[in-house]
């Protein structure tokens, strides 16, 4: 008996650790790997781009549509004014959360992993912010007065209230962009030389050396590039907090039941994070099997950002249980009922509960370090995900405002046909400008790879260790 | 650096103990070029000092001061408006947008600083010329004395940078 036990593995066996990148590829080799995909158009290409390009033509008709009629094409009523534009908004702003999280948070807390994955993940906070400005300015009814939002003089005398919550968040979603946009750029800048130096034709090598604007990789570029994308990483990292902080306060500063709750900042940020790893995931995983990455983006990368979506999501289900047991605890009579009664056996049940199955318990499979590190099962568990956080903004959207305090005042909403086309056109334009993207700049981080490289390599021969 | 001599390196490590030598024999106007930020170079070429951490807390402390003073005469000045009884000068509401413009004002002024300080952009420059200079952002370490370091002469430095055995050792500029 004792000798079993002695000889048994310890019940908390140290696994062996995966790599952050297998092999130690020269820099000439990572190059070339990493820049191919700039030359040549890889297998399947044109044909996601032809189905993402008729999603984006059907999202233009569409919107044209919406705008020469009016947003009365649109499933919108009295009381339930928001509806998909705003459920799409919230959705696809929280998507974007993931890109800075991992690029500015990960920086500053020198997590060394988010070397192969900020790019794509920048990229995609870019796109989809896109999509998210969109639904507000359609959602005004008449875009083209877009700029009345922007504080100017004006002949009318009329200025933006600043005690409302909804210039906070032209602010908010404006500086985000740019913030974003800037440190994506800024990444982008050595990698694009790169590209410049490599370009097999002289057109190709004159489009990137424009936008390289002439980096040289000397010393003193790299110290004060440095210094510049380190403060940008600073200046992102309460961006990621602010803005969906900001975006919940529409909400919270309100009276309505089941939005009129101090737990909604965080319990924002929480799911905008939480939907936006599952969307790097989603378009991380197809890139890394088509383009045979798994050397680079290895199977440790998928084991964080799993351990990211589990406790994200454990986050989002202690918000779950607070706002339900504050409507209880509050005792007003309102809230107990949007929360307890409306909510989860109201006309929206099952959505409510599609929404428990698919935030609550999908997480938990990544408890397990064999799921964590599965592509197929990260796959499917992130498109879980995302169906589930959309859902989620549903409930807060729909059922808060579809039965307020007033019964003679409900009434029920359901989308139209136009709804559907914006959202799912929104997706498809998100997949074109991800698909333009991985097929013309370098999406993984070269210059960071190079560095990760030689700081392996540099830990290993002063431990005196054969590369792993 | 527009002038002066260039070695290439295979390695990162052989271009930080180039360096480090050529500054023990006096040479001071020294530049380096790599593919990526090497760790541990910025002590040998004695970089230490940069405007940029400077320009972005101004930018930020404008971007706070416009963003509260439009808000300010907005609300307050120009076009009071009394919402439920709420004070006109509203110091609360008034921070996520004042926050929101600090951080604006120092995001650009990092971009914007940076190339002001590198003075890019700058399509064209000198090494660009050398041949074989397009594998410094691909795998190859470059070490550049300037022509207008006190220590520079064509031939000895020449010798000096052979010594360090590089891959080889260009003239950049119209040195010959």
């Amino acid at each position: 008996m004792v000798s079993s036990l002695a000889t048994s593995p310890p019940l908390m066996a140290a696994q062996p650790e995966i790599p952050l990148l297998e092999g130690r590829p020269s820099d000439a080799e990572l190059t070339d790997r990493l820049l191919t995909p700039l030359w040549t158009t890889a297998r399947g290409w044109w044909l996601l781009f032809g189905v993402t390009a008729l999603g984006t033509l059907w999202l233009m008709v569409t919107v044209t549509y919406t705008v020469i009629t009016g947003i009365g094409v649109w499933g919108n009523n009295i009381p339930v004014a928001w509806a998909y534009a705003i459920i799409n908004f919230v959705w696809w702003i929280g998507i974007g959360h993931a890109g800075t999280f991992i690029s500015a948070f990960l920086l500053l807390l020198n997590q060394r992993w988010r070397a192969s994955v900020n790019r794509i993940a920048e990229a995609m906070t870019l796109f989809a912010l896109i999509n998210a400005a969109l639904f507000p300015l359609l959602h005004l009814g008449r875009p083209w007065f877009f700029y009345w939002l922007l504080p100017y003089p004006t002949r009318m005398s009329v200025w933006p209230q600043f005690k409302s919550a909804l210039p906070w968040d032209v602010a908010a979603v404006a500086t985000y962009f740019t913030v974003s946009l800037l440190f994506w750029y800024l990444g982008l800048v050595p990698d694009l030389a790169t590209a410049r130096d490599q370009a097999p034709t002289v057109r190709r090598r004159r489009v990137y050396g424009v936008f390289a604007l002439g980096w040289r990789g000397s010393a003193r570029q790299w110290y004060h590039y440095r210094t510049a994308y380190l403060l940008l990483a600073g200046l992102a990292t309460p961006l990621v907090i602010s803005v969906h902080s900001v975006v919940s306060l529409d909400f919270s500063i309100s009276q309505l039941p089941g939005w009129h709750s101090t737990i909604f900042p965080p319990y924002f940020v929480v799911g905008a994070i939480y939907s936006g790893f599952a969307m790097v995931l989603l378009l991380l995983l197809p890139v890394r099997r088509v383009f045979r990455l798994e050397d680079i983006i290895t199977r440790r990368h998928l084991d964080n950002m799993a351990k990211l979506l589990l406790a994200t999501g454990l986050m989002l289900v202690y918000s779950y249980i607070v706002e339900l047991f504050i409507a209880w605890y509050s005792g007003d009579m309102y809230e107990r009922y949007t929360y307890l009664v409306a909510r989860p056996f109201g006309p929206y049940s099952l959505i409510f509960w599609a929404m428990i199955a698919a935030n609550v318990l999908t997480p938990q499979l990544f408890w397990f370090r064999r799921l964590r590190t599965s592509a197929s099962v990260l796959f499917g568990a992130s498109l879980v995900i995302l169906a589930g956080m959309w859902t989620e903004r549903f409930i807060i959207i729909v059922t808060s405002l579809n039965r307020d305090f007033l019964p003679s005042s409900w009434h029920f909403y359901s989308p139209t046909w136009v709804d559907w086309s914006i959202l799912l056109g929104t997706v498809s334009l998100f997949g074109l400008l991800f698909l333009l993207f991985i097929r013309f700049l370098p999406f993984v981080a070269l210059h960071e790879m190079k560095q990760l490289r030689y700081g392996l390599v540099q830990g290993e021969s002063s431990r005196g260790v054969a590369a792993v | 650096m527009t002038k002066g001599l260039l070695a290439e390196f295979a390695t990162a490590t052989d271009m930080i103990s180039a360096v480090s030598r050529l500054r023990e024999q006096g040479y001071r106007d020294l530049e380096t070029y790599s593919p990526f930020s090497v760790p541990g170079i910025d002590r040998p070429l004695q970089l230490g000092s940069s405007l940029i951490p400077a320009i972005v807390f101004a930018a930020g402390l404008i971007g706070a001061l416009l963003g509260y003073g439009i808000q300010w005469y907005a609300n307050v000045r120009h076009y009071p408006q009394n919402i439920g009884g709420r004070p006109v000068h509203a110091l609360p509401a008034f921070i996520p947008v004042t926050f929101e413009l600090a951080i604006l004002g120092a995001g650009l002024a990092a971009f914007v600083g940076l190339l002001i300080v590198l003075r890019l952009p700058q399509p064209w420059h000198p090494v660009f010329e050398v041949e074989g200079f397009e594998r410094a952002s691909i795998d190859r370490f470059w070490v550049a004395i300037s022509a207008e370091d006190p220590r520079f002469g064509a031939g000895r430095s020449a010798r000096a940078l052979e010594e360090l055995t590089p891959l080889r050792v260009i003239p950049v500029g119209a040195l010959e």
